[in-house]
């Protein structure tokens, strides 16, 4: 059975209403209008306004209040149309739902998901175009989660609603109408992944690949590209930013001694120069026969032109070149 | 002691698109002295965190309530346990008054574990169960606060949410956001302007085109209280929550009012006005003085009484300052804990060197 990275977080939604009635979904166009990318389709009219509140244009305020909302018990999914648009309520986010429960010792507890589509999409240009998993993964008090297949979307935000922290969860628009096939298992009601676990999706011996969310997919063309090569890389999905799971990076180094992290944020400051680091600082950098490599998207804001946005951004061919290199194999 | 009627100052109240409430307000003898003995608790509490600051054993920022003990002490009378307080960061009184203890807020100012949130939120950060914060961020507690009065809603509580700020908040997007929300969804909340004249240093008249913050809610009414006349507040706060329980929706309400001290401990408050203004409150609108007026006018208690009651809050306060001070600073441990709830922790938290961390 397939299903589609939308209709496996709209079930986890869905499934997560049904079990607990504290869970309600708020943001702009979620009800009515189905959600503007359609994660929340059906809502509305199976749990009523009540609980899938269409909001005015006023992130700061709505993510304000959904956390309030979570300081008095309930279960907010607060969703963002982009995380483009929740720097408008960063600070609600890291100042708020983050920090609350340590500043009054332990007090105040903050059960929250933001969510919404995450990194950039295509052809909308360098305002909706970025991707914010080291931003939130930087921040002490949050979990931030970053999925890549239907099965990793419908575990992971079932695992998010029922975390008692709050969660920031990054879709990527451009994967929510793809399909992955999904295990019995996966379909059922009580499908939860863990938070803070990454799933090695292809193993290989001769270099470890690292990548989240869509870059998941190019490092899987990539491992493709390679294996004709007679190249057999690791293509490990991170699925969590934060909690990162070094154990399972560092594991794989010491079968295939190379490392290359995929991502499609910004270079400085990313989630592969933390991987990088977090690799060099501990006994896994005694395995590595090459240098680090990261493929990230490009320092520049993100351009409109096809071909400018073509070069702005990881793909196959970049990933396989940069991985032949780790492997000193540049022909 | 039985209930009497009082009759209000004619210039307690005014409206905004509502009548003003009634200057009608039932009181009792032990309830006045109750909220006599508390504001002179709440003044001898803030005197007391003056004097450790200036001892230097308080450390960072600290905003002292000096000057409008009226509004928490008058607050608390009206409302129930039930009912939800947040604030900004001048706020010591709540977490007292709704549930903590003047030792444990002494002890978080001064960082200590009997601290109300074990020392590790400070000054700004103080909470309790039906006071949810003590927000450093100027606004940021404003939607917060639309937000606890939706949870309230949602769950079909009949309980008010008061959300507070400041003169110089009133100015953030966040606060005409949360309003335009409470307003569109009907919530119980009522969005309480503290004005006190001054965000630090800019006047009310330097900062807002609109000085009259109860009208500043568009569609939304609102009430603007005499803030340093005790019952004025206590009579604006029943009609408020009236007003929210029933299902009329949000309102405004602010409340006028003058802090004596600087902004904070840093600042000595006089450079943006005068010695005599702050002389002039003083010794004309003090809310301690005037509920002491009440009292004495309608022979409810002697000097002599007030007197005790002033010593007797001294007297628990030099107590609770021995007590904070003996209470130890915070285990080195509990830097890791309260970070994420218990057992739903990373298995690890990273020090400041990769072997300084914390496994859980």
């Amino acid at each position: 059975q397939t299903v589609t990275v939308r209709d496996a977080l709209n079930s986890a939604l869905e499934e997560e209403m049904l079990r607990d009635d504290r869970v309600f979904v708020i943001g702009e166009e979620v009800a009515r209008y189905n959600g503007a990318y359609k994660v929340t389709k059906g809502l509305m009219d199976k749990f009523g306004e009540k609980r899938v509140v269409d909001t005015p244009i006023t992130e700061m305020g709505f993510a304000g209040l959904a956390t309030g909302a979570a300081f008095a018990g309930l279960r907010p999914v607060c969703e963002f149309m982009t995380f483009n648009f929740a720097m408008q309520a960063i600070d609600q986010i890291v100042n708020s739902a983050a920090k609350t429960h340590y500043m009054s010792g332990g007090g105040v507890t903050c059960p929250i998901v933001f969510r919404g589509p995450n990194g950039a999409a295509a052809g909308v240009a360098a305002q909706h175009s970025q991707d914010y998993a080291a931003w939130y993964g930087s921040i002490p008090g949050l979990k931030v989660v970053s999925p890549w297949s239907a099965e990793d979307c419908k575990g992971l935000l079932k695992a998010a609603i029922r975390d008692p922290n709050p969660v920031v969860f990054l879709e990527n628009e451009m994967m929510y109408g793809v399909s992955f096939p999904m295990s019995e298992e996966a379909m059922s009601d009580n499908f939860i992944l863990p938070i803070g676990k990454c799933k090695v999706e292809r193993e290989g011996s001769d270099v470890t690949i690292v990548a989240h969310s869509l870059m998941v997919t190019r490092s899987l063309d990539a491992a493709d590209e390679l294996a004709k090569e007679g190249i057999k890389a690791e293509v490990i999905n991170l699925r969590s930013i934060r909690p990162l799971d070094i154990d399972t990076i560092k594991k794989s180094i010491q079968k295939t001694n190379r490392l290359v992290i995929v991502e499609g944020g910004f270079p400085a400051f990313g989630v592969g120069s933390e991987i990088c680091a977090q690799v060099i600082e501990s006994e896994a950098f005694d395995y590595l026969d090459a240098p680090v490599e990261r493929v990230t998207g490009a320092d520049v804001p993100t351009p409109y032109a096809i071909n400018l946005e073509a070069r702005a951004f990881p793909d196959g061919p970049v990933i396989a070149k940069v991985a032949k290199r780790a492997l000193y194999r540049t022909n | 002691s039985e209930p009497f009627s009082v009759k209000l100052h004619e210039d307690s109240f005014r409206g905004y698109k509502t009548d003003a409430p009634s200057l009608d307000l039932e009181v009792t003898k032990d309830g006045l002295l109750k909220m006599y003995k508390q504001m002179a608790l709440m003044r001898r509490m803030e005197q007391a965190a003056d004097s450790l600051y200036r001892q230097k054993l308080i450390r960072g920022f600290c905003h002292l309530t000096i000057g409008q003990e009226a509004i928490s002490v008058g607050m608390e009378q009206a409302l129930t346990r039930q009912d939800n307080i947040i604030s900004s960061y001048r706020t010591h009184p709540f977490a007292v008054l709704r549930g903590g203890t003047v030792v444990s807020l002494l002890g978080e100012l001064l960082g200590r574990q009997c601290g109300i949130s074990k020392g590790k939120g400070g000054s700004m950060h103080v909470f309790t169960e039906s006071f949810q914060g003590g927000h450093g961020i100027v606004g940021a507690q404003v939607p917060l606060g639309a937000g606890l009065a939706f949870a309230a809603k949602y769950q079909e509580k009949p309980v008010a949410t008061y959300t507070m700020y400041g003169d110089g908040a009133s100015n953030q997007g966040q606060v005409f956001e949360a309003f335009n929300m409470a307003k569109l969804w009907n919530l119980p909340c009522v969005f309480v302007c503290e004005n006190n004249k001054y965000g630090m240093g800019t006047s009310a008249e330097r900062s807002s085109s609109n000085t009259e913050y109860y009208t500043r809610g568009d569609k939304i009414p609102g009430i603007q209280a005499n803030g340093m006349d005790i019952l004025a507040v206590v009579k604006a706060v029943q009609h408020t929550k009236d007003w929210v329980v029933s299902g009329n929706g949000p309102i405004l309400l602010e409340f006028v009012t003058y802090r004596y001290g600087g902004h904070s401990m840093s600042d000595p408050g006089t450079t943006y006005r005068t010695r005599e203004e702050v002389q002039r409150m003083r010794s004309t609108q003090d809310p301690i003085r005037g509920l002491q007026r009440y009292l004495e006018e309608w022979g409810l208690a002697s000097e002599e009484e007030l007197k005790r009651f002033d010593k007797d809050a001294k007297a628990q306060v030099d107590q609770a300052v021995e007590e904070a001070k003996a209470s130890p600073l915070p285990e080195d441990n509990e830097l890791w804990t309260d970070i994420y709830n218990k057992g739903s922790e990373p298995s690890y938290i990273r020090g400041r060197e990769r072997e300084e961390g914390h496994h859980f």
